[in-house]
């Protein structure tokens, strides 16, 4: 099984503990994993501020990244959303299809495709599980609260095989954090004000450490327990997967 | 003065961020706001799963809209064919100017100087209340929470649910202003009996009602007004006249689809299981003369957009607004228009791009919005379609558009995007009040990354590139 790990950019330059930890869950569970060197940014940042048309460069890029591939994994369900929505190409339709098919979000690959039953992680702490928007909704990673239908969530099915985990439950399972790419900064009081009411809602009930499929809800959500100088931390899912694997 | 300069202007005036900092100024207040609609979402919630076939009915709902939309001529003209038939006078108006037109031309016939009015946001929509008054006519909006934002001269700050922004003691405050009601009673009954006195003194004077519509039956030339007060029926059963003002879109093909939208609509909107009162009118009484008055407003227009056109099935249940994040941590008045929240968002823009060109970015596209809708409405894809034809129209401000091409500019280029991340991490190491600082409004309320030593590709390239 060839995989090609797709690093959003923000990770590969701020969160580089994250990348490494996927890469090294992947190669644990028996995948032959490459990094393909030359990839920059999926486009996400400008097409949501409405600026899709200046994203060509960055298509061409992925898909000459990304091409050849069995499967394209990433920790990131919001930069994943983004190619299977918006990836184009005029001059490479047939790879462009390709890869969005094979594009996936580590914990829905790791359930799906691996078909993961059993690990041997171990994290013995409280942990608050932030469902981000865009793999939740997006991907449908987890059942949604608006709608009437039987609940399931791919990441919780993971975190629950991890020996030690306590997994905390929240007032507001599925609220979004607030970051919202730009918004975070266009839209700051209500960005960070929705930010605060997440983190209030993961300490009321004890979390250490809030984990969830994207690191740029918890960027934001780190900025805000720091401001508190708050004890409790952010960890992305693959980190706490890889911990004691 | 050019476009440019007039986005600048409006950033610091009353753009939806603007607006959303002001109401974020009082923390305590924005989370009672937020919990009273968030409240409202969890009764949502439980009406809607004590139906199984819930997500089927959503679905169908959706299907009869979307053939509603696509044969709306017919069913427009067979709906105008039998409300005649009943004798009901039927207008057409094609925008908000024409619609009050008509509506005052039927007022100064009968010479009457007030009138009684229940929920409308179409009126709204169409400032029908402004334009009446300078004709000399005094509109009494009869849904308690219109005639409280009425008073306090404001509008709406929600569609359902019009004075949510309003605590009941400052409710107490403002009836002992204008009704005379004892000074620090906030008693919620005992002002809800007040406001029924002084509202039954305007039911049993005014000769003249309008009603919105919340669905108008093509094959009987039939409205449905729903409302929990019975405002619409008293008004319009003590009135010598009648007008309901609809939106061309409030169709629906036969009375049986009622069974499908009544059931959707106050589960939805509040949570309870049908309105206290769905008032179906079909005739005039003997005597009496009623009035129809069939709006476009863009709706047309909206019509012939593939990307917008089934906002055209909004059903105007504000479930949407009760959920969304922004919406209860900013308040309705941010979104300055009549219809606030994730659908005005992207109502708003179709009706004049330049003044709403911030609503579409009021969001961070969670897509809650669109997973509540009744009648599946992909509003949170239509947000991100109206961002889009924002930015090719030069409506985005020149922050964004600078920012946007930058970032563009160096994510298209590997060897630049390798530079500017390395540059960018020493910075915030060894300067960090270079980006750490006021003008930064992350920095704001939120501390920054802590930079690591090195990318993930530098650490690749030494510790696995040897494969």
């Amino acid at each position: 099984m060839k995989v090609a790990l797709f690093v959003p950019c923000y990770i590969d330059q701020f969160y580089p503990q994250v990348a490494i930890a996927t890469l090294e869950v992947l190669e644990k569970l028996g995948a032959s994993v490459s990094y393909p060197e030359k990839q920059t940014c999926c486009g996400q940042p400008m097409a949501n501020a409405g600026f899709e048309d200046l994203t060509d460069p960055c298509n061409t890029i992925f898909i000459r990244q990304f091409s050849g591939f069995d499967y394209i994994v990433s920790p990131s369900g919001s930069c994943v959303l983004h190619i299977k929505d918006h990836l184009h190409s005029s001059a490479n339709h047939e790879e462009t299809s390709q890869i969005k098919k094979k594009v996936f979000e580590l914990t829905e690959f790791l359930t799906d495709i691996v078909g993961v039953k059993h690990l041997n992680s171990k994290f013995y702490h409280k942990v608050g599980l932030h469902q981000s928007c865009h793999g939740q909704r997006g991907l449908k990673l987890s059942q949604m609260s608006e709608l009437i239908a039987p609940d399931f969530s791919k990441p919780q099915d993971l975190l629950r095989m991890v020996e030690g985990l306590e997994l905390i439950d929240l007032d507001r399972k599925d609220e979004c954090c607030g970051f919202g790419g730009m918004f975070s900064v266009s839209e700051e009081a209500v960005s960070v004000k929705m930010g605060k009411d997440r983190v209030a809602d993961h300490l009321q009930y004890g979390a250490e450490y809030i984990t969830a499929n994207d690191m740029s809800c918890l960027m934001h959500l780190e900025g805000i327990l720091r401001r508190q100088k708050s004890p409790t931390k952010v960890i992305h899912i693959a980190e706490i997967l890889n911990a004691g694997l | 003065m050019d476009t440019e300069t007039t986005i600048l202007d409006r950033k610091t005036s009353s753009d939806h961020a603007t607006l959303a900092d002001k109401f974020n100024l009082d923390e305590p207040r924005v989370d009672w706001h937020d919990k009273t609609l968030w409240f409202i979402r969890k009764k949502r919630d439980k009406a809607a799963s004590q139906l199984q076939e819930w997500e089927q009915l959503r679905a169908v709902a959706s299907d009869i809209k979307n053939n509603v939309l696509a044969n709306l001529h017919t069913y427009l003209l067979a709906f105008e064919r039998n409300a005649q038939q009943n004798g009901i006078t039927v207008h057409w108006a094609s925008d908000a100017a024409e619609h009050n037109k008509i509506v005052h031309k039927i007022i100064e016939k009968t010479g009457i100087k007030q009138v009684v009015k229940s929920k409308s946001m179409l009126t709204e929509e169409c400032h029908l209340n402004a334009y009446l008054k300078t004709q000399g006519i005094e509109v009494i909006d009869t849904d308690l929470g219109e005639r409280i934002v009425q008073l306090a001269g404001e509008p709406p700050s929600h569609i359902v649910l019009p004075c949510i922004h309003w605590k009941k003691e400052e409710i107490g405050e403002l009836f002992s202003h204008h009704l005379g009601t004892p000074e620090g009673n906030s008693d919620p009954q005992f002002l809800t009996a007040a406001a029924r006195i002084h509202l039954r003194q305007h039911f049993m004077s005014s000769r003249l009602a309008i009603t919105g519509v919340n669905f108008a039956v093509a094959e009987t030339g039939e409205i449905v007004v729903c409302t929990n007060e019975g405002n619409a029926d008293l008004g319009v059963q003590l009135a010598d006249v009648h007008i309901a003002c609809v939106g061309i879109e409030k169709i629906i093909p036969l009375r049986k689809h009622l069974g499908v939208f009544l059931r959707l609509l106050a589960r939805s909107a509040t949570g309870q299981p049908i309105t206290t009162y769905s008032s179906h009118f079909q005739k005039p009484r003997k005597g009496q003369e009623m009035h129809i008055v069939l709006v476009d407003n863009g709706r047309s227009k909206r019509l012939g957009s593939a990307d917008f056109r089934n906002a055209l099935k909004c059903i105007r249940c504000g479930a949407c607004m009760n959920t969304c994040p922004v919406y209860r941590r900013s308040g309705g008045h941010s979104y300055h228009y009549a219809i606030a929240g994730p659908i005005g968002a992207i109502l708003a823009p179709g009706l004049d791009m330049k003044k709403h060109a911030d609503l579409p970015f009021a969001s961070t596209l969670c897509g809650s919005c669109s997973n509540v809708c009744p009648v599946k409405i992909d509003i949170h894809d239509q947000l991100y379609k109206w961002r889009q034809l924002l930015a090719q129209n030069r409506k985005v401000g020149i922050t964004k558009r600078v920012g946007a091409n930058t970032m563009a500019y160096i994510l298209s280029h590997h060897t630049l995007y390798t530079f500017a991340g390395t540059a960018g991490r020493w910075l915030m190491k060894y300067v960090p009040f270079i980006i750490s600082n006021r003008f930064n409004p992350w920095y704001k309320q939120r501390e920054m990354p802590k930079p690591p030593e090195h990318s993930f590709a530098r650490w690749y390239h030494q510790n696995r590139n040897f494969k």
